[in-house]
């Protein structure tokens, strides 16, 4: 079974996402904020990782930049889901090694989409 | 709703777009028609329908035929079939159409845009290999309403998130507002038309390759096969024929045949230069 990481502060937006991933037989593991995030990597790469930006202790593309420096953060495919939907922060994040972007708010049908373009489901 | 009305309705809906309504679509048809009705101001289907026997007004008759036409269609939509035409069709094509070094493809039923745009992105990316090419894309649909949000090329957050690649989403797309714009360079690619498919297609000139996707589906077998016999007069003997993922042209009609190993690619029966790719 693939793995997804959610990365999220929000509780709600973690379950949600989890529920939809659930179902596309994924094992989840969850984080909600960078550090713990990064700290989940190292003990073990995730397949995926479903990635929020603005969080506290360290934000979504801190996580990414320091994620694909460390040994093994090349490999996961890295999909930011977050309110930053303009296209500076996109193109910030593709820079930073996203593999993909989610605008919130989001749903099934888009999670489903993203995750088929990405070859991962 | 009564049986004369819905009888009615589903006799100028089939007759004028091929699309069948069954009795169980009864829902659908209410909740499409009730809307329109009101715009109009009536207050009942019933109302609509005697307006509709009395004076059969052309404008009237086409609104309610395309109320009832499904639009949904999304960027790349099932991926593999812009794989094929990229990995497999167009060097083909690249290779026995380089003498006149032009191309032409028609997207019939191109709904709201989303597919032509699609096939203009995908050629862009493809440009270094087609300098001094001529690549025309024809897309058409039958009603103005899709083929007017196609021509201004606006998608909401939700559209562009669907099967559009981030990557080309940065690279040929503009933020206006709320909503997502594609390039204008993107935009002259495609010539947008509107054209019933029951209608005479001859005047259309001839394909190299055609995108006819869920379409067919709503159609019945009768009216598929006068569909298809005829886009076999516009296609080149070597094009190729991209259809739904759940439409085929087998039993329907004898005119084409499938590319083994290409699903959903149908290429003339008697020349095809697809079928040696097996
Ligand atoms: C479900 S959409 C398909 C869009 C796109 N080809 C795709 O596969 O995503 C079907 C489209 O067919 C159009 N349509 C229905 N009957 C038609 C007809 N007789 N002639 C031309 N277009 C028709 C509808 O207006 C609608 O936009």
């Amino acid at each position: 079974m693939p793995s997804c990481l959610i990365v999220d502060d929000s509780k709600v937006v973690r379950m949600v996402a989890r529920r939809i991933l659930e179902d596309l037989k994924f094992g989840i593991v969850e984080a909600e904020d960078g550090k713990s995030a990064l700290d989940s990597c190292l003990e073990e790469m995730p397949d995926v990782i479903l990635l929020d930006w603005n969080m506290p202790v360290m934000n979504g593309i801190d996580f990414l930049r320091t994620l694909r420096k460390s040994q093994g953060g090349e490999d996961p495919v890295v999909i930011f889901c977050t309110t930053e939907n303009d296209m500076a922060h996109i193109r910030e994040a593709i820079s930073a090694g996203a593999n993909e972007y989610i605008m919130k708010p989001f749903d099934r049908a888009i999670i489903e989409a993203k995750f088929s373009q990405v070859g991962v489901i | 709703m009564n049986s004369q009305d819905f009888q009615l309705f589903g006799d100028i809906v089939r007759t004028r777009s091929g699309l069948v309504l069954t009795e169980e679509k009864v829902y659908l048809l209410e909740s499409r028609l009730v809307p329109l009705a009101r715009r109009r101001g009536m207050d009942s289907l019933e109302d609509l329908a005697e307006e509709v026997r009395r004076h059969r007004d052309e404008r009237l008759l086409s609104e309610i035929t395309e109320a009832m036409t499904t639009n949904e269609t999304f960027f790349f939509r099932d991926n593999k079939p812009f794989d094929i035409f990229r990995e497999v069709v167009l060097p083909q094509l690249l290779e026995t159409r380089r003498a006149q070094k032009s191309l032409r493809i028609w997207n019939a039923a191109c709904s709201t845009g989303q597919e032509p745009y699609s096939l203009a992105m995908l050629l862009k990316e493809e440009a270094a290999k087609m300098a001094g090419w001529r690549v025309e894309i024809m897309a058409t649909d039958i009603s103005d309403e899709v083929l007017e949000k196609s021509k201004a090329g606006l998608y909401s957050q939700f559209e562009v998130q669907r099967g559009l690649p981030i990557q080309l989403m940065v690279k040929y797309f503009q933020q206006v507002g709320e909503m997502w714009q594609i390039d204008s360079s993107i935009r002259a690619m495609v010539k947008f038309q509107n054209k019933n498919l029951l209608e005479d297609l001859s005047n259309l000139g001839k394909f190299d390759v055609i995108f006819c996707r869920n379409v067919l589906i709503y159609f019945d077998q009768p009216t598929k096969s006068k569909v298809l016999s005829q886009v076999h007069k516009i296609i080149a003997s070597d094009g190729a024929l991209f259809l739904g993922g759940a439409e085929t042209v087998l039993g329907i009609c004898d005119d084409f045949k499938p590319v083994e190993g290409q699903r959903g690619v149908y290429t003339s029966a008697i020349n095809g230069m697809l079928a040696k790719t097996g």
